[in-house]
């Protein structure tokens, strides 16, 4: 597509007779080259007996030297261990499970190590209760060999000893324990059998202990909700493969709606299979993952969200409200109601929005639609935060009532809105320590930072859920001289058995029924048959349930707060059934339908899908990770719709370099002001709302690199992810690192396939998966024939034949697998400056496609009937603009593996070339750095090292350091500058599955072959395997229906397969 | 393998002393015993714990049996039962039996109930022997001698050689100015003809200087060419390494396969350095070498260095038959460096296609000093792979590729490259 407009970097070009603009016309560098400062000393030059003569004399000498020294071939010591461990043997990897939990990511995992080193993280395919790794979660292996951790405990300035530190602290808490003030632990949510018994026991000891669970960002409202009506602390769970209709209303269950992990419950429903798929119908706000994938996705304001869930518990349970919304949203409202009610319990609600009443009104409608994919018996334990208590808990730290504060797993300074007075409160303790990783922005105003150890490095134990436990065991010595929290409680109790001791010892009593603590911690997982509940034992739950009293089941301050006690007097005559459940129900519906939307803007608060609650954020490949929706990298922004940034005089467009620029707004919410807010332009944002991430805007305990963004925690007022805002231009464009720069698909249907659950029913796969056909001799002939082929076809039916799978369908774009492949691949980070001139280095990327309208069709019609400039100009330019709505598309893309390869043939120097197995081969070093192939690569999937990525200060990331080079997989080449590079089908796996087999003796079974992305997709959506295996899975895939290759026209032959993505419009 | 052997070669023994027993033995108490047959079950039985003139696991057993009735009154009958069964010595509460169990750090010794009065009068036979004298200094001086010898002996030949080309060449002047002086007489003009140097004639020849320009630039082209495909090539490097380990001795003389050692070339990519918990496995009782190895280049003396050089690496006390704990790892020069961007599985070749390792390590159990046998370039790999046939019976995996790839190329056997082993990326990822 040739683009007519005109493209500009900055306002000053618009100005026609600018003088800059004209002299930066002329001058390529801005800036003269300095030669004055080596040059300009006549005197000193003149003086220099260095002459002309010397001086080449030298660089002749020196260059023959260099070269001379090159010939001499470097010696290379081998240390072998003194003892080796039994279990290790160099060159082979071992796997550990264990479990991530950092208060935010809990997840169980497997651990591949090598020689000892933890390297990549991996599915745990025993642990079914917590969905697969995230992003994040893959990543964090990363975090263990950050070369900013703590090495050892600190008092002050200066490193102390363990011993001096525990004897110090336990002194200290003695003294307090008589004084009448409060000792208080501030944590994560551990959700630890054995640390709630732990702790629990610390009380016992020390008296006046308070123990304040704090998630920085917070659920509490669900868990108010669930409380309220289960009477347990927890979230319910959800099984969204078991929905055949799915609404959610501001909930990102793809994301980190209620501590994540929903999305492989919801990808098996999204497959079509026997003709029937789920339909998932989401109102929100920002353009979320969740909405992203949705069937239909309404934008409404968070406000809006409110009276749209009343509205929905009035069509589904009963009742009757009056709220106040355009009509299409009330219609889409009846719809997805009369939807729900048709399939019943097959039905499933959520919300996201951050109220006790919404929560309530939720799981009343599961309730009564006894939705299947709804369990409300084993609540989710992950998150348990309070954020009354943590209110509470500043408030008393102000006023002197906390004698000691001990934190661990949590960093309020950065995290908190009011950390100004969390700080103040610091130095009103007499005692102050931290548990941390990392000297962060709480630690180092604490008087003693604690090194923690990574959980790579720790003990633990998880209860997921109820009754679904996890162990977390080290998969590597310590690195540095950490104690884990729990350690330190253990020795401040007077408890000389180690941590580890104590698991095993609370497993055996409680948990484990008589099961083997071995086979437990082999597996990682535990799932207990009895109902076993751990007692949170915490003062801060106790206070949550002992404070309120219940008005008809919903917690009554809240109720007063939205008007509801008034309501109560008027409207009793609409309830018509009498079970408390049901009423509170109701109650809440209207109390929800009473909310009043605001006059100006709203800002929802998310997190992001790579930094999260940003306690990442020092990991340069979270940092790197573009997110999924806006394909940006380094950074956070304000997502602001079309309508309201020209309304507000914000932009946010594409410059001649292929970057994209955004204007700065100063973000305003209850008096506390963000200056220099980057916008960016959100197709599908709710106009009336803008969104802004958690996460970033860390300042200490990081890397300058990894400083970047905004910290939007500033704005969470009261832990209310939706504030009023006001939002004004500020002066200056933002330079963001975005890499992909297209705005909408402009009808060119043949890269994403589409086509709706209707169709595919009902037509032929002719009509909505056509094979491209080309004219041979007047005649229509399938590309995929032999005789429009330029090549000779070459005999791949013996031995393996790799092909990739990826479903358009199930794919949810939250990758993971970019992560994976990084960790697996080596793939460099190559920073900010250097992803804005496109230089990233990912070898998979995920491509998100809008599409403006409802279906392609109507793109490609209004493609087709164009005519004459005039026309085309004006109509191009409105499907350039991404619609209010777009329909979102996920794709990842990665070398396509083509059997007929373009990079193989252009070539000069045979670096690439194209293996038996179906892979395309690369051999760094054979490359010369031409670029040829990628030029000619018509999916834009080959990478070149334009620098020099390991061992280099300017790209000062994980490759740049001893302790960060540990990550790196021994199996795979870290290329250098001036080559190519690109995803090899990760052939180091395949060709190891080989190996086994063959030392084996055996044949391979199908599903042994896996990339680092097919493993790392806990979703099903990509399906690596042997085709010539007739059994196997990808086998039968490619002769799916669904199935076609991307850009089919061109003759490639790819060896990677994509299937159609098929929406369900069917509306009931 | 040779474990095995060792194993039978053990119960052989064990059995031919049995039938030994059962055939000689006829009275209950044999005052005499015969210190050669003692020495043989000795060996056999007592040397892996006990020295005769070392402590080692156990006491050293120069004379136990005059010292044990000097020194604690206990007669033959005492150390029968303790060598029979010393558990139950020890059990029935005997002082000094309990002593000798708590001194050697409560291991109780192994109990060899199969051992009859004689040969425990044999063995004892054998420990009465006077240790024989120190070897002579003059005998090692002799040595000496002797190889001195031969370098003087070689000396001489070149020195007598060289005696007689100045002899030759005297001989040939005095006969040219014999002649000269004979030519004088007799008034024969001997001027000598100056013609053109030869080197101006050459200059002259145009054929000849653009031949030997022609001859000089391929001369150089091709040593250019030879010089520069050896840079990076290491074939031969011998480097000097921390400990003189000789793979001579130990896969050569005493036969110890290689995968003893180096067990990970069975399994993984590396064939790995032993860890020195493996070189303890043998070298605790080991402790020195025998007369024999040494040989003219190094001593006893040397090697026994060297195992002391492994006791200091591994922290093991030799005179307390304990670690010490102070560990100091032992920095190896590495021989074999394939660039990093050449990928090479050892189990692939060791396990999978049986190769032997001399294939690409040459004679290693003939190296007394470890080198780089072969050049380990890309054409060195491709070349096997060329020429080396897959071996495909008794696995399973390669039954169905074969029977069609092998149909397809229309062989009997298929070669490594035809299975595909010439693909860049088999080895370049």
């Amino acid at each position: 597509m040739s683009s007519n407009k005109k493209y500009w970097k900055s306002v000053e070009e618009l100005n026609e007779n600018s003088s800059i603009v004209e002299t930066l016309q002329q001058n390529e560098f801005v800036e003269e080259i300095p030669t004055d400062e080596f040059l300009g000393n006549k005197e000193s030059l003149e003086s220099s007996k260095t002459t002309r003569r010397d001086f080449l004399k030298y660089v002749g000498f020196s260059t023959a030297a260099a070269s001379l020294a090159a010939c001499e071939g470097p010696v290379i010591k081998s240390i072998p261990y003194v003892v080796q461990p039994v279990e290790i043997i160099p060159g082979v990897a071992n796997y550990y499970a264990t479990t991530i939990a950092d208060g935010f990511d809990f997840a169980s995992v497997l651990v591949k190590t090598r020689e000892g080193r933890p390297i990549k993280i991996e599915n745990n395919t025993l642990a079914t209760t917590s969905g697969s790794a995230n992003a994040r979660v893959n990543a964090s292996v990363l975090g263990l060999y950050d070369s900013m951790r703590m090495q050892g405990p600190v008092k002050g300035d200066s490193y102390i000893s363990w011993e001096d530190l525990n004897a110090e602290v336990s002194q200290k808490l003695t003294e307090l324990s008589g004084s009448g003030k409060q000792i208080v632990l501030l944590t994560q949510t551990f959700a630890s059998p054995s640390t709630s018994k732990l702790i629990s026991e610390f009380k016992q000891k020390y008296g006046n202990v308070n123990h304040v669970v704090y998630d920085a960002v917070s659920e509490s409202a669900a868990l108010d909700a669930y409380q309220a009506k289960y009477n347990e602390r927890g979230l319910a769970s959800y099984d969204f493969s078991k929905a055949e209709t799915i609404v959610s209303v501001g909930g990102d269950f793809l994301g980190d709606w209620q501590g994540g992990g929903f999305d492989s419950g919801y990808a098996a429903g999204r497959i079509p299979t026997k003709g029937k798929m789920s339909r998932h119908i989401q109102f929100e706000s920002n353009m979320s993952l969740t909405g992203a994938n949705a069937d239909k996705r309404v934008p409404v304001t968070p406000s809006q969200q409110k009276l749209v869930l009343a509205k929905l518990y009035s069509e589904v349970v009963g009742g009757s409200v009056s709220v106040d919304l355009p009509e299409h949203i009330l219609t889409a409202v009846s719809k997805a109601a009369s939807q729900l009610k048709s399939v019943g319990s097959k039905g499933v609600v959520v919300t996201g929005v951050q109220d006790v009443n919404a929560q309530t009104v939720v799981l009343e409608i599961n309730d009564y639609l006894n939705s299947k994919a709804f369990d409300a018996a084993t609540p989710i334990k992950i998150r348990q935060g309070n954020d009354k208590a943590v209110n509470t808990l500043v408030a008393e730290m102000k006023a002197g009532k906390v004698g000691a504060i001990i934190m661990s797993g949590v960093n309020p300074i950065y995290t908190l809105p009011n950390a100004a007075d969390f700080a103040e409160g610091l130095t009103q303790t007499e005692l102050s320590v931290t548990f941390s990783l990392k000297a962060d922005e709480t630690s180092t105003q604490t008087q003693y930072i604690a090194a923690a150890p990574h959980y790579l490095e720790s003990w633990g134990d998880v209860e997921l859920k109820k009754g679904h436990f996890a162990l977390m065991q080290p998969t590597i010595r310590p690195l540095f001289d950490t104690k884990q929290f729990q350690d330190a409680l253990l020795n401040w109790t007077g408890n000389d058995v180690s941590y580890h001791d104590y698991i095993k010892q609370t497993w055996n009593e409680n948990i484990l029924a008589g099961s083997s603590f071995s086979q437990a911690l082999h597996d990682g997982v535990f799932v207990s048959n009895g109902a076993i509940s751990t007692s949170n034992g915490t003062n801060a739950t106790a206070t949550a349930t002992d404070d309120k009293t219940f008005v008809g089941g919903i917690i009554e301050d809240v109720a007063t707060g939205l008007g509801l006690n008034k309501d109560k007097e008027t409207t009793t005559a609409t309830e018509q059934t009498t079970t408390t459940a049901s009423v509170s129900g109701a109650s809440a519906a209207r109390a929800l339908a009473s909310s009043t939307a605001s006059a100006g803007l709203e800002l929802s608060l998310y997190t992001k899908v790579g930094m999260g609650d940003g306690k990442q954020a020092n990991n340069p490949w979270l940092q790197e990770f573009p997110d999924p929706i806006t394909r940006t990298s380094w950074d956070n922004y304000l997502t602001v719709s079309k309508d309201d940034a020209k309304a507000l005089g914000l932009k946010s467009e594409h410059v001649a370099n292929g970057g994209l620029n955004g204007s700065y707004a100063n973000v305003t919410v209850n008096g506390t002001t963000i200056e220099n807010v980057p916008v960016i332009i959100q197709p599908g944002q709710a106009k009336g709302s803008v969104g802004l991430s958690f996460g970033y805007g860390r300042t200490t305990g990081l890397k300058n690199e990894m400083k970047t963004g905004v910290n939007a925690y500033k704005l969470y007022h009261n832990f209310n992810n939706v504030q009023d805002v006001s939002v004004s231009a500020a002066q200056g464009m933002h330079e963001f690192a975005s890499v992909q720069l297209h705005n909408t698909l402009m009808g060119r249907g043949d890269i994403i396939k589409e086509t709706t659950l209707e169709i595919f029913n009902t037509k032929d796969k002719s009509e909505w998966n056509a094979i491209p056909v080309v004219s041979l001799n007047h005649v229509e002939t399938p590309v995929t024939s032999p005789e429009v082929d330029l090549w000779d076809e070459y005999d791949r039916t013996i031995g393996h034949h790799f092909n990739l799978s990826i479903d358009l369908n199930a794919c949810t774009g939250c990758g993971a697998c970019v992560i994976a492949c990084h960790a697996e691949n080596n793939v460099p980070v190559v920073g900010k400056e250097e992803v804005r001139k496109s230089r990233d280095m990912h070898w998979l990327r995920i491509d998100r496609y809008y599409s403006s309208e409802e279906s392609f069709a109507e793109d490609i019609e209004k493609k087709e009937n164009i005519s004459g400039l005039g026309s085309s100009l004006s109509e191009f330019g409105e499907m350039e603009h991404a619609s209010d709505n777009p329909q979102v598309v996920f794709q990842p893309v990665m070398c396509q593996h083509c059997n007929h390869a373009p990079c193989e043939t252009v070539c000069p120097v045979a670096a690439t070339s194209h293996g038996r197995q179906g892979q395309n081969h690369m051999a760094y070093n054979r490359c010369v750095g031409t670029r040829y192939c990628a030029n000619n690569c018509p999916y834009k999937v080959r990478r070149f090292n334009w620098f020099l990525y390991s061992e280099n200060d300017e790209f000062d990331y994980h490759m740049n350091d001893d302790l960060g080079r540990m990550v790196l997989n021994p199996d795979v080449v870290v290329r250098s500058r001036g080559v190519m590079e690109k995803c090899s089908m990760c052939i180091q796996k395949t060709q190891k599955t080989i190996l086994d087999a063959k030392r084996d003796g055996r044949e391979i079974k199908d599903g042994e072959f896996q990339t680092a992305c097919s493993a790392a997709c806990g979703n099903g959506a990509m399906v690596f395997g042997d085709i010539n295996d007739k059994d196997s899975k990808v086998a039968k895939l490619l002769e799916d229906n669904r199935m076609y290759h991307l850009l089919e026209y061109v003759g490639t032959e790819p060896n990677v397969q994509y299937h159609t993505k098929v929406r369900n419009t069917t509306e009931a | 393998m040779k474990q095995v052997s060792n194993r039978k070669l053990g119960r052989n023994i064990l059995k031919l002393s049995l039938i030994f027993i059962l055939t000689i033995s006829t009275s209950i108490f044999a005052q005499e015993g015969d210190p050669a047959k003692g020495k043989s079950l000795f060996n056999a039985n007592c040397a892996a714990c006990h020295k005769l003139d070392k402590k080692m696991t156990g006491p050293a057993l120069r004379h136990i049996e005059q010292k044990l009735a000097d020194e604690q009154g206990l007669d033959r009958a005492w150390l029968a039962a303790w060598i029979r069964n010393s558990s139950s010595v020890i059990k029935s509460g005997d002082a000094y039996a309990a002593k000798i169990y708590d001194e050697y750090g409560g291991a109780a010794m192994t109990a060899f109930p199969q051992l009859s009065d004689q040969d425990i009068s044999d063995i004892l036979a054998y420990t009465a022997e006077e240790a024989p004298a120190p070897v002579e200094v003059a005998t090692a001086s002799g040595t000496g001698q002797a190889s001195s010898e031969s370098g003087i002996s070689n000396k001489i030949i070149l020195g007598a050689l060289a005696l007689l080309f100045a002899l030759l060449a005297m001989a040939l002047l005095l006969v040219r100015r014999t002649l000269n002086r004979f030519a004088e007489a007799k008034n024969v003009d001997v001027t000598e003809t100056k013609g053109v140097p030869i080197w101006k004639a050459f200059v002259q020849n145009q054929f000849l200087v653009l031949v030997t320009v022609i001859f000089l630039l391929l001369a150089s082209g091709y040593y250019l060419y030879g010089y520069m495909m050896q840079i990076g090539v290491d074939q031969g490097y011998q480097p000097v390494q921390p400990i003189h380990f000789s793979h001579k001795i130990h896969a050569g003389d005493n036969g110890i396969d290689c995968k003893f050692c180096h067990s990970s070339a069975r399994v993984s990519k590396t064939s790995g350095i032993p860890s020195l918990n493996v070189c303890m496995n043998c070298h605790k009782s080991v402790y020195e070498v025998a007369e024999t190895t040494a040989t003219e280049e190094y001593s006893k003396e040397f090697y026994d260095g060297e195992i002391k050089k492994l006791y200091d690496a591994v922290g093991w006390s030799d005179a307390d038959q304990k670690y010490t704990g102070e560990t100091q790892p032992v920095k190896w020069v590495r021989i074999h460096n394939l660039p990093d961007f050449a990928y090479f599985n050892h189990s692939q070749h060791v396990s999978v296609a049986g190769i032997e390792c001399q294939t690409c390590h040459g004679p290693i159990e003939e190296m007394e000093i470890v080198s780089q046998y072969s050049p380990l370039t890309m054409g060195w790999c491709i070349n096997c792979h060329r020429d080396t046939n897959v071996k495909v019976k008794d696995n399973a995996y390669y039954t169905k590729i074969h029977e069609e790839l092998s149909k397809k190329y229309g062989v009997e056997e298929l070669t490594a490259a035809q299975m595909g082993g010439l693909e860049c990326g088999k080895c370049h990822y």
